[in-house]
């Protein structure tokens, strides 16, 4: 297997490269069925790899293979490298696992999709470079993974791009499909912007950018708190925060909502968003000797986590809540970065990775059975119609929510005990503030999806949360008989459900058993157990379950029935409910100082500058010759030729001259 | 080695070509089409002899040949190829295997002048890469400027007269002064040569070096553009016919980006040196002007002639960062831009040609419509914007790196233009690809026929060939660059 590392990414590739040459003259169900098994062959391969790394002796955990050397320039040399070692194991395990799930369950969500081949094609190509990003040996192969799931992102989400909107049997404006795939790919790129120059400052710092001589490098030549590491560090952050939907650069993501369902779960669990949290764990190294660093990480991502729970208590559209639960979720592995916890925020990435598969495919089977509404103040009602739909949602709710013993429960409650541990109390106070407005918030949603009455009945108004829904088209409504998805598309509910429920056991925490997931990254990250009293850890624990039971049961009791108390909270703080729900202006503030200023400045450019100014100069002593060739107007035919003619006689003169010289 | 005398015949190929076209009845246009398509496809299998030839570990010049013309003031037919010119030689004679066949549908009128205008221009092209002598090289300059203005003022758009006096305003006016310094280092030198090889050992007195490097580094700096210099170049692209945008963007840009390297970096390091930090905030500014500018583009053509301007400041911030990636990056950019930039006047070509049109407005959702062509053109437009794994991305990159090297001021700012590339080539994607078709003369618009289509495939594997092996085209021009940099002595001089 070793010699074949390479296969894991080149499955999902030649799956795309199949169906992109030839996957419209193929039949649907080979073309869909063709990508899913390049998925799971990927599958199969990266299990054959992780049984290879696991029976070699625990010092020695690494797998590496060069193909070949890709750009070679005087020192600078970077090969096409694999590198498995326990992180990429994981990563790819998780990958290539809930890729395959989501990839079935499309088969049976794209059933009317014209344009399969070309879905497919784009959702094999994601796996590539996500499995080319966590399986590289050098940063610059990394990169791109990095940017080709970038790309990617952008194809997938614009994949309705003569659409201008998707939403369905809703009064709210969002962003195009189009308008969001380029806006995702434009500001990923400003994060990629600092990344780029982060590789370059690693260069010139270790001559090399493959990962055993940076880090060999970074621990013999380095001292905590060097400077250039910290710059680099944080120019890498940059990267992060860009990938991985982390303030300020977040705003993508939640319109990246506008793909298909199946999208969103592949970029929301499985691939693209881990990517910053997977970069900062594989170059621990070099954080862990920048603290400044490390706590720019850990307070950008505790605020993100908070902020982006903020919005989403306030969201009617049910994707677009768990859009910025992916936000809060990732908020918290880079906390977890921050303070060092490394393999907790990797266990959070796999936990999160189930569960926020499970609950977007779960949304994507209620648009499914709804006709693509998802605004949640004209579902409801919908535990009875969609039972299997209803349990495996709950299910990941429970498990986001942290609810004791599922397996957002186990990795959140490490990350928190961490935080409380790594001396700064403050990080921990906003994360268990935010676990509770995360058990909140996601309550909301099931409360609002499935409990109470039918909402979507035509002609019926509906007032939720203070606000009136509008009127359904008649369109929308007509053809509604919400049933359950076919077993493509409920299967992979199970399993993931499956996942979310037991996924947490493999890192529990000492009170309660043995943390394997920590163990096995034992030769990555060097992890060093705190040392804590059992009884802070039963202390901890028990303010964890707090949080998610009092964040549950609140919403539980603010949603039953009419839901008179949130809409009474909201009409007596009517400023904060606008700043929720209008996420904090931030789409807007960027648009006022950058997008605007620029156009207006290149337009400047281009109509002052460019067409009056330089072209005035240039034209004004065009004028000039002519007026000093005035007596040779006779020549200025005006015809092409006569110039032509001219130079060449020029041109022949001049060389005359110089030769009778 | 080879006794073949096989850059005379490259010189000679196109231009006895163009002699027999003008034997050729006028009224078979297919004739002299498949003609001019037979003598660039010789051309271009010539040029793979070269290549084939071509030993990659030394730095010296090789397949030289010398004859002397006008020895009593010592000007000779000197020419030679080495790392830095091989490529740029394998770009004409490919982009000309491209232009040639674009401009079969395009092209209906005087298309036997327009056949021979192109064929000239294509031995002038590769005198300029290949000329050891500054004389000649002077020639062959002056000679790639007079086809092309004459194709844009025949065969171009509704504004061609003066988009090409334009151009020939400001490539003379700049040219002009550039001969002046080249008879200026004759006489002062005291060598009494124009042989460049020659001159290059003789140290140029160090008061007149700025002079002499001005004067040609305004020669270049008009062709290459560089900002302020830059404004000819919309007004060409825009005016030209396709093949001509094709050619211009593709190899003539790049004589004034090898001027740079192969004349003011060699004949006068010192002041190189010192006017580095000029050329390279110029660069930069060009880089981030050219992509802002771009972004607002009404015409798409002119967008396209834009990112040139972004482009090209790449390039001599390579040139001019003096170090080896910075250097084999702008080389490689060069290419890549060629093969890039290329491919996408021929993408706004074929739309043009559909509907007589170049307006990002009078257009939207044609991805729908014409789905090969908009992947074509997304394939195209990322390799533009330096999307790893196709060409662009290397290129830039060593340049970004190498210039980090000169000062990391430099790469911060130029990287800047990265994000900007993204944002006025994938806007512009949306608003003639995506969306709802919003022009009902669009919604027949056929999709590509088969000859664009295997245009455009040649380029795209081109991409990415270059993008996932860039070592086969760095690795040649290693020699060469090492002894560029030793002979100028100008990484020495660098801190």
């Amino acid at each position: 297997m070793s010699q074949f590392l390479w296969l894991i990414p080149a499955l999902p590739l030649l799956g795309a490269t199949i169906n992109l040459l030839i996957g419209r003259r193929l039949p649907r169900a080979v073309s869909c069925w063709l990508a899913v098994a390049a998925m799971a062959a990927a599958f199969g391969a990266a299990v054959g790899a992780f049984l290879e790394l696991l029976a070699l002796p625990s010092d020695a955990q690494v797998i590496h293979q060069t193909l070949y050397q890709w750009v070679t320039v005087g020192k600078f040399s970077v090969d096409v490298g694999f590198w498995l070692d326990p992180l990429s194991a994981i990563m790819i395990l998780v990958v290539t696992l809930v890729g395959t799930l989501i990839h079935i369950y499309a088969v049976g969500y794209m059933e009317h999709e014209t344009d399969y081949a070309r879905f497919f094609t784009q959702m094999n190509l994601f796996a590539f470079m996500m499995l080319m990003l966590v399986l590289a040996d050098n940063y610059l192969l990394m990169f791109l993974g990095w940017e080709g799931v970038g790309l990617c992102s952008y194809l997938l989400i614009g994949f309705y791009y003569n659409r201008d909107n998707t939403a369905v049997g809703t009064d709210e404006k969002f962003l195009s499909p189009r308008s969001s795939g380029t806006k995702a790919f434009v500001v990923t790129r400003i994060g990629d912007f600092g990344f780029t120059l982060g590789i370059i400052l690693m260069f010139w710092t270790f001559g090399s950018l493959s990962f055993g001589e940076v880090f060999h490098g970074a621990e013999t030549m380095f001292q905590i708190g060097a400077p250039i590491i910290t710059i680099m560090t944080l120019l890498m952050f940059l990267g992060a925060t860009g990938k991985s939907a982390q303030l300020p650069l977040f705003v993508w993501l939640p319109d990246a909502m506008a793909g298909p369902t199946p999208v969103s779960a592949l970029i929301h669990a499985a691939t693209m968003v881990t990517a910053g949290v997977y970069m900062i764990g594989r170059s621990h190294v070099l954080y862990e000797l920048a603290p400044a660093t490390m706590a720019v990480v850990a307070v950008v991502g505790v605020l993100t986590a908070f902020i982006a729970a903020t919005i989403a208590l306030t969201q009617r559209d049910l994707k677009r809540v768990l859009a910025y639960s992916t936000v809060s979720q990732l908020g918290y592995m880079m906390l977890a970065m921050g303070i060092g916890a490394f393999s907790a925020g990797i266990f959070h990435l796999m936990t999160h990775a189930f569960f926020k598969a499970l609950l977007f495919l779960s949304a994507g089977a209620v648009m499914h059975a709804m006709n693509d509404m998802v605004d949640m103040r004209r579902l409801g009602g919908l535990r009875k119609i969609l039972p299997i739909t209803f349990w495996t949602f709950l299910i990941g709710a429970l498990a986001l929510a942290g609810f004791p013993l599922f397996s957002g429960f186990f990795s959140k409650d490490e990350i928190l005990s961490s935080a409380f541990t790594s001396g700064n109390v403050a990080l921990w106070v906003v994360g268990v503030v935010t676990a509770l407005l995360t058990a909140f918030y996601i309550f909301r949603a099931v409360s609002l999806t499935f409990g109470g009455k039918p909402r979507w009945k035509v002609g019926e108004v509906v007032t939720v949360q203070g606000a009136v829904a509008s009127e359904l088209d008649a369109h929308a409504a007509k053809g509604l008989h919400p049933h359950e998805a076919k077993w493509v598309m409920t299967l992979p509910l199970i399993l993931l459900a499956l996942g979310a429920l037991f996924a947490g056991f493999l890192g529990m925490p000492a009170v309660l058993g043995e943390n394997r997931l920590a163990r096995f990254l034992e030769p990555v990250f060097q992890h060093e157990t705190p040392h804590v009293s059992a009884e802070l850890e039963w202390l901890l624990i028990g303010i964890s379950a707090a949080a998610a039971l009092v964040g549950i049961f609140i919403a539980l009791r603010f949603y039953r029935g009419d839901a008179k108390t949130p809409a009474r909270l909201a009409a007596y703080y009517p400023s904060l409910y606008k700043l929720l729900l209008n996420k904090y202006w931030i789409d807007q503030i960027y648009d006022a100082l950058i997008a605007r200023p620029g156009r207006w400045l290149a337009n400047a450019f281009w109509l002052e500058l460019d067409g009056k100014i330089i072209n005035g100069i240039a034209d004004g002593l065009g004028n000039a010759f002519r007026g000093f060739g005035n007596s040779l107007r006779s020549l200025q035919t005006g015809y092409m030729r006569g110039y032509a003619l001219a130079m060449l006689i020029g041109v022949v003169v001049v060389i005359a001259l110089l030769v009778m010289r | 080695m080879t006794t073949l005398p096989i850059l005379s015949l490259l010189l000679l190929v196109p231009l006895g070509a163009a002699l027999i076209t003008t034997l050729l009845p006028r009224d078979n246009a297919r004739l002299v089409k498949g003609w001019a398509f037979g003598a660039v496809a010789i051309e271009f299998a010539l040029s793979l002899y070269l290549l084939a030839n071509f030993a990659p570990n030394t730095g010296q010049m090789q397949f030289v040949e010398y004859a002397p013309w006008v020895p009593q003031i010592g000007i000779a037919y000197h020419v030679g190829v080495d790392g830095l010119s091989l490529w740029l030689v394998l770009l004409t004679t490919f982009l000309m295997l491209i232009a040639i066949p674009a401009s079969f549908a395009e092209i209906n009128t005087r298309v036997k002048e327009y056949v021979i205008f192109f064929l000239i221009l294509e031995t002038a092209m590769l005198g300029v890469f290949m000329a050891l002598d500054l004389f000649l090289f002077y020639v062959f300059w002056e000679f790639s400027l007079i086809p092309m203005a004459l194709i844009i003022g025949i065969w171009g758009h509704e504004h061609r007269i003066y988009a090409a006096i334009k151009f020939i305003l400001f490539t003379m006016t700049g040219s002009l002064l550039m001969l002046v310094a080249i008879l200026v280092l004759y006489f002062a030198t005291g060598a009494r040569t124009f042989d460049l090889l020659e001159l290059q050992k003789m140290i140029t007195p160090a008061s007149l070096q700025p002079w002499l490097f001005a004067a040609f580094a305004l020669a270049f700096a008009v062709k290459v553009p560089m900002f302020p210099v830059h404004t000819w170049l919309p007004d060409a692209h825009v005016q030209a016919p396709t093949a001509g945008s094709i050619i211009l963007a593709g190899v003539l840009l790049k004589l004034g980006a090898y001027g740079f390297l192969r004349y003011c970096l060699t004949l006068f390091p010192d002041a190189a040196r010192q006017f580095a930090p000029v050329l390279i905030v110029l660069a930069i500014i060009g880089i981030i002007y050219g992509a802002m500018v771009a972004a607002v583009q009404k015409d798409l053509k002119a967008l396209v002639a834009y990112s040139s301007v972004t482009h090209m400041g790449f390039i001599i911030l390579g040139v001019f960062a003096f170090t080896e990636q910075a250097l084999s990056g702008a080389i490689l950019q060069m290419v890549n831009h060629g093969i890039s930039t290329g491919a996408l006047f021929l993408l706004v070509g074929i739309l043009y040609a559909r509907r007589h049109t170049r307006l990002i407005a009078d257009f939207g959702g044609l991805q729908k419509i014409m789905p090969v062509y908009a992947f074509f053109l997304l394939f195209v437009m990322l390799s533009s914007l330096g999307l790893p794994g196709l060409n662009g991305f290397v290129g830039e990159f060593l340049i970004l790196l190498g210039a980090w090297q000169a000062n990391p001021i430099y790469t911060v700012f130029a990287a800047s233009g990265v994000v900007l590339a993204a944002i006025y080539l994938l806007w512009a994607y949306q608003r003639v690809m995506q969306g709802p078709v919003t022009n009902e003369q669009n919604r027949r618009l056929p999709d590509l026929s088969r000859r664009e289509f295997a245009l455009l495939l040649v380029l795209a594997i081109l991409i990415v060939v270059i993008g996932v092996a860039p070592n086969v085209l760095l690795h040649p021009m290693q020699a060469s660059i090492t002894e560029l940099l030793n002979s100028t002595n100008v990484a020495g001089l660098l801190k």
